[in-house]
């Protein structure tokens, strides 16, 4: 009885892992082929698409695609653009977005639930009716920097970083983190003496990882694939980020080889952030439930 | 350690009144229990002294100050919470350490009351661990050390026992009243646990829909219980009531009977009472003694033994269909279906004018 038992067991383990291994072969088909066609010159690329070859490292490989790319676009400015941009605004995004939900939360103000109700509102305007009226607002806005005073925000990495700081669904996704953090640990910390700005620093925060984890992926993948914002705010090249080079890079040519090594090159940050991320944002989408 | 003194304490939310005027008087160096059934304030008034509940009307004075709008932190209490409340991402030392560390305190005092509050609680090797590493017994001691290292006037414990399981509760309960001997802190605890209230306690609050129903030492409301709830609160087995009829009143005692009851003599202890009506009596079940066939002034037939070794406790049902309880020594085993006869001091027995 016992053997059976261990048998069945050992089975479906296998069955598990084949099937898992299937969809994981799936899921990596695009990115290997990406890889693979990166090194391959435009012609043997075409032709090896219509084999296994083309998941394959075979034939005439080099680094050729990848040098005529980055000679003929700023490809390093590019992702630096991109990496600058999606950095800076999801670092304070998870700031002000955790300080909003954090008094969401915690703090007894007048107006709060209503104010909570029409940010959660913002969810379901799409970003595409208000691009218009929101260039037409950055165009004229004022700035003092170190240039001193000037007006009109386009061509700058603060106008594709400021408008995406706040966004409702990071406010709600800490909002629901925090109102399952016990009350108990609040009340004893004000009990304890603690300023309301230190319950945030020492006690919840500390207690958010997940919650930040995913927060910060969602908005790292909003930001990083960024196109129509800053397709319309900036014109100059030394702002660009990797998605609009894209199309730009797809308009000078059609060399599928060096397309596909620049997509391979702007692929890295992706996989890096995620890779640092991995364990929190898997164990955050089993604890909220929210997937990216 | 300080005084407390609640003044016609009351608590509204929205329309809805749950604390309907308190007033209670807290000595120094006295440990007060709140005690009633789950819905009666007790938390409620307990949150209005730490300060995380606003007092609606009526005064709250620690140490002869009035301090209804004062921080939670600024009145001199310290909390220990139900659910412990301890910090999971930091150390047990971080945690006790914490109202140290919020008030900048130097890195020796922390120290030096960090071991203090660790030797008192016997949990020196405990002090690098991480809560989630503890037992429940092991997180409530990082709680009360907590509460310790802060040196308060007061200290509030709301029913610090009862995420605990049986055996740990009664350690812990020692253990609390044994810190209340060495600190000879004032200490404010709530529970729903009469026995916690009586083996802790120097002085009882009973409390039920928000209202103080008696105030005093444990063994006075034991034997003097104000009214029926106090009288069917406190004790185990709890308090038999039988319904009464009142034949005759006189100065100090009240002659009541009924079909199972012979007419005995109570004394009223000054409640009103008129010839005629039905009232309450209460008898403990310890008190009931058997007596013989046709002696003894209660009658009626066994329905249940249950024996606990020290005692056998036997449930008898009435001529009225009620049920009693009587606790009897542990060789006085009954079958059921028989007649058991119940003699009873009537001195030892309360009259109460209300029915139930």
């Amino acid at each position: 009885m016992a053997a059976i038992t261990q048998d069945n067991h050992g089975l479906r383990l296998i069955m598990r892992y084949v099937v898992l291994t299937l969809i994981a072969i799936i899921f990596m088909f695009p990115l290997v082929f990406m890889v693979m066609s990166s090194f391959k010159p435009d012609l043997q690329l075409l032709r090896d698409t219509s084999s296994i070859r083309a998941f394959l490292p075979v034939g005439d490989l080099s680094f050729d695609n990848y040098r005529d790319a980055s000679s003929r676009v700023p490809i390093g400015t590019f992702v630096f653009n991109s990496v600058l941009v999606t950095g800076v605004t999801v670092l304070l995004s998870l700031l002000a977005c955790s300080l909003a939900a954090f008094s969401f939360v915690f703090l007894n103000w007048k107006g709060r639930d209503v104010l909570l109700s029409i940010i959660l509102a913002t969810l379901i305007v799409p970003f595409e009716t208000i691009a218009i009226p929101l260039l037409l607002l950055v165009s004229q806005m004022p700035w003092i920097g170190l240039e001193g005073f000037q007006v009109g925000w386009l061509n700058t990495y603060r106008v594709q970083i400021i408008p995406w700081i706040a966004d409702g669904l990071t406010i709600f996704l800490f909002v629901q983190y925090f109102k399952d953090l016990p009350r108990d640990l609040i009340e004893a910390s004000r009990v304890e003496g603690a300023s309301w700005l230190q319950i945030y620093l020492k006690v919840v925060m500390p207690l958010a990882g997940p919650v930040i984890a995913t927060a910060a992926i969602l908005k790292f993948l909003v930001m990083y694939n960024q196109y129509l914002w800053p397709l319309i705010v900036v014109q100059q090249e030394t702002y660009r980020p990797v998605m609009v080079g894209l199309q730009y890079f797809f308009q000078l040519n059609t060399a599928w080889g060096e397309i596909m090594a620049y997509l391979t090159i702007i692929t890295v940050p992706v996989l890096a952030f995620y890779l640092v991320l991995q364990r929190a944002f898997i164990a955050s989408i089993a604890s909220t439930g929210v997937k990216g | 350690m300080a005084n407390v003194r609640l003044r016609n304490i009351r608590k509204n939310y929205g329309k809805v009144e749950v604390i309907k005027g308190v007033d209670i008087d807290i000595n120094d160096g006295e440990f007060v229990v709140f005690v009633g059934p789950s819905g009666c304030g007790k938390s409620t008034l307990l949150r209005m002294i730490a300060g995380l509940e606003d007092i609606t009307d009526g005064t709250l004075e620690i140490d002869g100050t009035c301090v209804n709008d004062l921080e939670p932190s600024k009145r001199g209490i310290a909390m220990v919470f139900q659910s412990y409340a301890i910090f999971p991402h930091m150390t047990v030392r971080e945690n006790v350490a914490f109202g140290l560390t919020i008030k900048k305190a130097s890195k020796a005092e922390k120290e030096k009351k960090v071991a203090e509050a660790a030797r008192i609680l016997q949990m020196e090797n405990l002090l690098d661990r991480r809560p989630s590493e503890l037992s429940g017994g092991q997180r409530q001691r990082v709680a009360i050390g907590r509460a310790i290292v802060r040196d308060p006037k007061v200290f509030l414990f709301d029913e610090p026992l009862s995420n605990l399981d049986a055996a740990l509760r009664m350690d812990m309960r020692m253990e609390i009243g044994k810190l209340h001997q060495d600190l000879g802190a004032s200490m404010i605890y709530v529970t729903h646990d009469q026995v916690e209230a009586m083996t802790l306690a120097d002085k009882i609050v009973v409390l039920k829909d928000g209202q103080v129903m008696q105030t005093g030492a444990p063994m006075e409301l034991y034997h003097e219980p104000a009214n029926l709830f106090v009288a069917g609160f406190l004790g185990a087995p709890s308090m038999n009531f039988m319904d009464v009829t009142v034949n005759a009143v006189n100065d100090t005692t009240v002659a009541v009977s009924n079909p199972s009851l012979d007419r005995i003599e109570v004394p009223h202890k000054g409640r009103p009472f008129t010839v005629g009506q039905t009232a309450t009596l209460g008898v403990r079940p310890q008190y009931l003694q058997p007596a013989g066939d046709g002696a003894g002034k209660l009658h009626g037939k066994v329905i249940l033994t249950e024996r606990l070794g020290s005692e056998t406790v036997i449930e008898v049902v009435l001529a009225d269909g009620s049920k009693i309880i009587a606790a009897l020594a542990e060789d006085s085993i009954q079958s059921p279906g028989t007649a058991a006869n119940f003699d009873f001091d009537p001195n030892r027995a309360h009259i109460f004018p209300e029915t139930r």
